[in-house]
């Protein structure tokens, strides 16, 4: 007997998917910025001359990156509570993807700083500059611009990375559909139609971050 | 309820692991060879060759490797085949490292200078020649400590076959906690030794990152 595939199965459930969706794009952005940041902060304490916290930085970026990120978010979401620290589905999600995010754009971030020339920097220190300005103008934004490309393609990849939070119960896209095809059995199509979405949402992803990266670091080059 | 000691917990992660590191050198070795067939077809076909291999890149690198497990699993079925979670994680995961695979390998392939294709065409040699006497032996240089890093992503894949009830290294943490009230115990074993089995690959890539580096200087 030939399957009758049904995609007008999912239609009734638009609105789940959408939530969905609205959910994923939260997680993605909280992910993103609080993970970059994290990520730049990491990057500057494994690059100033203070040795225990540049070890203990690495220590948690080879941690973070050496292990699966579905580890990383059972262990915030069943572990963490043995120490009593508690935390919502949508915040052991959010969690788990800015302590992943940050490991990894800190060592991208800090390969940018290691591609920025020395002498820039003792140019800057010659015009009096004082640390946190030569950090902000010198260092950070050259750094950042040379490694938007990757930087791009990691929050990218914690984006989709996201669709385990289903299994915590995080109610995004991968959940909802799930959830959809808990209903109507149509598993192929469900998971069909949501693999389409996410690839629509990595591919906008991937352009939003290219307009932002080139207004942050074009426009005010020539200003 | 039978006790479980830190002996029982580890004991156990142990066998499941071993299922962890059979199905990543499982997706890397078939991985490997789709990934470059997938070069060569690419390399030596026409536009369309090129459109369908990007569009396959796109493809894997752009959605949830769990979406495509599920799609595995759920759409062989209607296929007539009958899938059991081992072959559907094999196979996922063999697409999704072939994907990635033929990316890393594309960009080897052109940081071979162009004079060396001139060259080998002026010699005479045909494609196969030319791709098994001059290129590939240049591109699998740059090519390794790449490829060893990506090893590591395939490693850390292998936990989301967990979803789709594979019983790995992952589902088995999932099943002792089950039994045993104790996530934080469980979860940072199994994080030891996915770290155990992670981190000496990423080092390996280091290495031999610097290596290749010094060389080409």
């Amino acid at each position: 007997m030939a399957y009758q595939f049904d995609f007008g199965a999912i239609l009734p459930h638009w609105k789940l998917l959408l939530d969905g969706v609205v959910l994923t794009t939260e997680l993605a952005a909280i992910g993103a910025v609080a993970g970059v940041g994290l990520g730049i902060l990491g990057a500057w304490a494994r690059t100033a001359r203070t040795p225990v916290i540049s070890q203990l930085v690495g220590v948690y970026v080879e941690l973070i990156r050496n292990t699966p990120f579905l580890v990383q978010l059972f262990f915030i979401f069943f572990g963490l509570p043995a120490l009593g620290i508690k935390l919502s589905e949508f915040q052991a999600a959010a969690l788990a993807m800015v302590v992943n995010l940050g490991a990894y754009s800190t060592e991208i971030v800090r390969a940018g700083i290691q591609a920025i020339p020395a002498g820039q920097i003792e140019a800057a220190q010659s015009l009096a500059m004082n640390r946190v300005q030569i950090f902000r103008y010198i260092i950070i934004r050259p750094a950042l611009k040379k490694i938007w490309p990757a930087l791009s393609s990691q929050v990218v990849i914690v984006m989709l990375g996201s669709s385990v939070c289903s299994q915590i119960a995080a109610e995004e896209l991968t959940f909802a559909a799930n959830y959809i095809q808990g209903m109507n059995f149509r598993a192929f199509e469900v998971y069909f139609v949501t693999t389409g979405l996410y690839l629509v949402m990595s591919i906008l992803l991937r352009q939003i971050l290219k307009v932002f990266g080139n207004f942050l670091f074009e426009r005010r080059n020539h200003a | 309820m039978p006790e479980f000691t830190l002996w029982d917990i580890v004991h156990n992660l142990l066998l499941a692991a071993r299922w962890t590191v059979l199905l990543s050198i499982l997706a890397f070795v078939l991985g490997s060879i789709v990934g470059l067939a997938l070069l060569l077809v690419r390399t030596a076909g026409n536009r369309w060759a090129v459109r369908f291999v990007r569009g396959y890149v796109e493809l894997f690198q752009g959605t949830p490797l769990l979406m495509q497990l599920f799609i595995v699993f759920f759409g062989l079925p209607l296929l007539g085949l009958d899938v059991s979670p081992w072959i559907a994680a094999t196979f996922g995961l063999t697409l999704f490292t072939s994907a990635f695979l033929t990316e890393i390998w594309r960009g080897c392939v052109e940081s071979v200078a162009k004079g060396q294709w001139e060259a080998s065409t002026a010699l005479g040699m045909n494609f196969t020649q030319q791709m098994l006497y001059v290129i590939l032996p240049q591109a699998l240089r740059i090519a390794v400590p790449p490829t060893v890093g990506f090893s590591v992503q395939v490693v850390k894949g292998t936990a989301v076959t967990s979803i789709i009830g594979f019983v790995e290294l992952t589902k088995a943490g999932t099943m002792i906690t089950n039994a045993t009230y104790a996530p934080f115990t469980v979860y940072g074993c199994v994080a030891v030794l996915y770290f155990l089995i992670c981190y000496p690959l990423s080092l390996y890539a280091r290495h031999l990152e610097g290596k290749f580096r010094h060389v080409t200087r």
